[in-house]
């Protein structure tokens, strides 16, 4: 056979340029008792549909993650796909769906991906239940010395990168002041309030080092993703220039080096590596932060600033509105909304940015990309997007 | 109630240990190296031949946080600090820091600290102490 000269006018199998042909959130997000988990993902996939031009007919892929997956959501929208995928890490799941889309979509598995998120983490209704198994690795090595889920975990690399990179209590602190200022701009941000360093150390202490105000917002709402090929888009779309996806430990306390995230490092490098892309190209960033130290470490091993750099990097204004690389631009999990899984709305974000839509439009944004935790910095994953091909 | 951790059969032998007032860890029979979670395999060199050894006990204080929301059974005596402790042998684990006054002053990363052990119900937990005794 010959095929020495198809990749050149072709655009299909593996070649396809993939991309985000649809995006929407829940109309709400925050606090919202009367929405079901599951209608939470309906009223988010119905919203992506609408966006995307499209109607559940064009969908022959689906992926969501945990409560209620996937079978359901298909089922419930009258959706029978051809290709399936629960993948549940955490908050990062939908990036790796992002990732797993493109390629069933370049393998011919499917066509057009509807990726859907949907959580009651503030009303817990029709929620999955909490807790793990007293038989289970966390119920026999962590919580027999009272974790009390995240805010009491994921929070416990901090001290030793403090002591190691020099990071002040302040410079902590400062993170959660930088995307303040972006929610400030954001209409839909649960907190809009600007606040100072002094607010934030004088908040009540969580888990030292830890204040409320560098802890993530616990709501409800959700969000949906239309992924497929740039024939099939029917807007202005959004093209994956890369991916990668990445894992350290399945517990914190097993995490190979509390002062940088391997999976972070290494979803990082394979996405920017399959984009062929550098830092100086990327105009916006988004980091997940369920709390403050997040950003820093996505700052850092992503390679935007040098080890111990990050935080003088956000205190200096460069990651606030009006600087060189604008993080989190929605106000993040610290003030947007965090409805457990977070990464859904980072990628939201990003799509916004790029379309020029956003509540806080940053100008000019043509590539952004977006970095996944799931769990403790137990899997992550890692987007290039951008509004035009390289 | 604090929690109280079930062994599995992969895990009984840790907990036999505790019980024993003993800390015991894995070590491969091969490559000769330290592990902890307790698993049948070694993840360094990938060999099914471990064994399982007496850690000395001994221990640093790699990293911590001192929780002010308290887990059921946590409620007395105060913020608590949850800890990830270096062994000697050169594995991590969580555990508690306890039979000190729990500041940050007196919580210095890398302190020297030894195992001790608490009884909830079936099972002893494993819980570390400065080494140079009670402040």
């Amino acid at each position: 056979m010959n095929t020495g000269n198809t990749t050149k006018t072709t655009n299909t199998g593996n070649t396809a340029n993939i991309v985000i042909a649809g995006a929407a959130e829940t109309d709400e997000v925050g606090r919202l008792p009367q929405h079901s988990t599951l209608s939470l993902h309906l009223e988010a996939a119905r919203n992506t549909l609408a966006d995307a031009g499209m109607t559940k007919d064009d969908i022959d892929g689906i992926a969501t993650v945990g409560t209620p997956g996937p079978i359901q959501v298909a089922h419930a929208l009258g959706i029978t796909p051809s290709w399936l995928d629960g993948t549940g890490v955490g908050g990062s799941s939908f990036l790796f769906h992002v990732r797993h889309a493109a390629a069933a979509i370049r393998a011919g598995l499917c066509t057009t991906v509807l990726i859907t998120h949907g959580e009651s983490g503030r009303s817990r209704i029709g929620a999955g239940r909490f807790g793990l198994g007293s038989d289970s690795l966390m119920g026999q090595f962590e919580l027999p010395y009272g974790v009390v889920g995240p805010p009491s975990s994921f929070t416990l690399t901090a001290l030793r990168y403090m002591k190691e990179t020099g990071l002040t209590h302040e410079q902590l602190a400062e993170v959660a002041v930088a995307q303040r200022r972006w929610a400030h701009l954001n209409p839909r941000a649960m907190y809009r309030d600007l606040i100072t360093v002094d607010d934030v150390l004088a908040s009540r202490l969580v888990a030292y080092p830890f204040h409320l105000l560098e802890c993530c917002l616990v709501t409800d709402g959700g969000g949906a993703l239309i992924v497929t090929s740039q024939e099939r888009s029917r807007r202005d779309p959004v093209h994956l220039l890369g991916a990668g996806e990445a894992m350290d430990a399945p517990m914190i306390s097993q995490m190979e080096d509390f002062t940088t995230s391997k999976g972070f490092r290494l979803s990082g490098e394979a996405a920017f590596a399959e984009a062929g892309i550098s830092h100086d190209d990327v105009d916006h960033l988004m980091v997940y932060d369920a709390f403050a130290h997040v950003p820093i470490y996505g700052l850092e091993d992503l390679g935007f600033v040098k080890r111990g750099e990050a935080g003088a990097f956000i205190a200096e204004g460069h990651t606030s509105p009006g600087g060189r690389l604008p993080l989190n631009t929605n106000g993040g999990g610290l003030s947007y909304t965090h409805t457990g899984m977070y990464g859904m709305f980072a990628i939201q974000e990003a799509v916004r940015q790029l379309r020029g839509e956003a509540a806080a439009q940053v100008p000019g944004v043509e590539v952004s990309v977006v970095l996944g935790n799931g769990g403790m910095f137990a899997s992550a994953a890692t987007l290039v997007l951008a509004n035009r091909l390289p | 109630m604090k929690a109280v951790p079930k062994p599995t059969p992969d895990t009984q032998p840790f907990w036999d240990g505790t019980a024993a007032g003993e800390l015991r860890i894995q070590r491969c029979l091969t490559c000769e190296r330290h592990y902890f979670y307790p698993r049948p395999s070694c993840p360094h060199c990938g060999s099914g031949t471990v064994e399982w050894v007496r850690a000395s006990g001994r221990a640093s204080l790699y990293s911590y946080v001192i929780n002010h929301r308290p887990a059921p059974g946590f409620e007395e005596g105060g913020p608590y600090a949850i800890a990830v402790v270096e062994l000697e042998e050169g594995v991590r684990m969580m555990t508690n820091i306890v039979n000190i006054e729990i500041t940050p002053e007196n919580l210095p990363l890398d302190l020297d600290l030894k195992v001790v052990f608490e009884r909830r119900g079936e099972v002893h937990v494993p819980l570390f102490e400065p080494a140079g005794g009670a402040a």
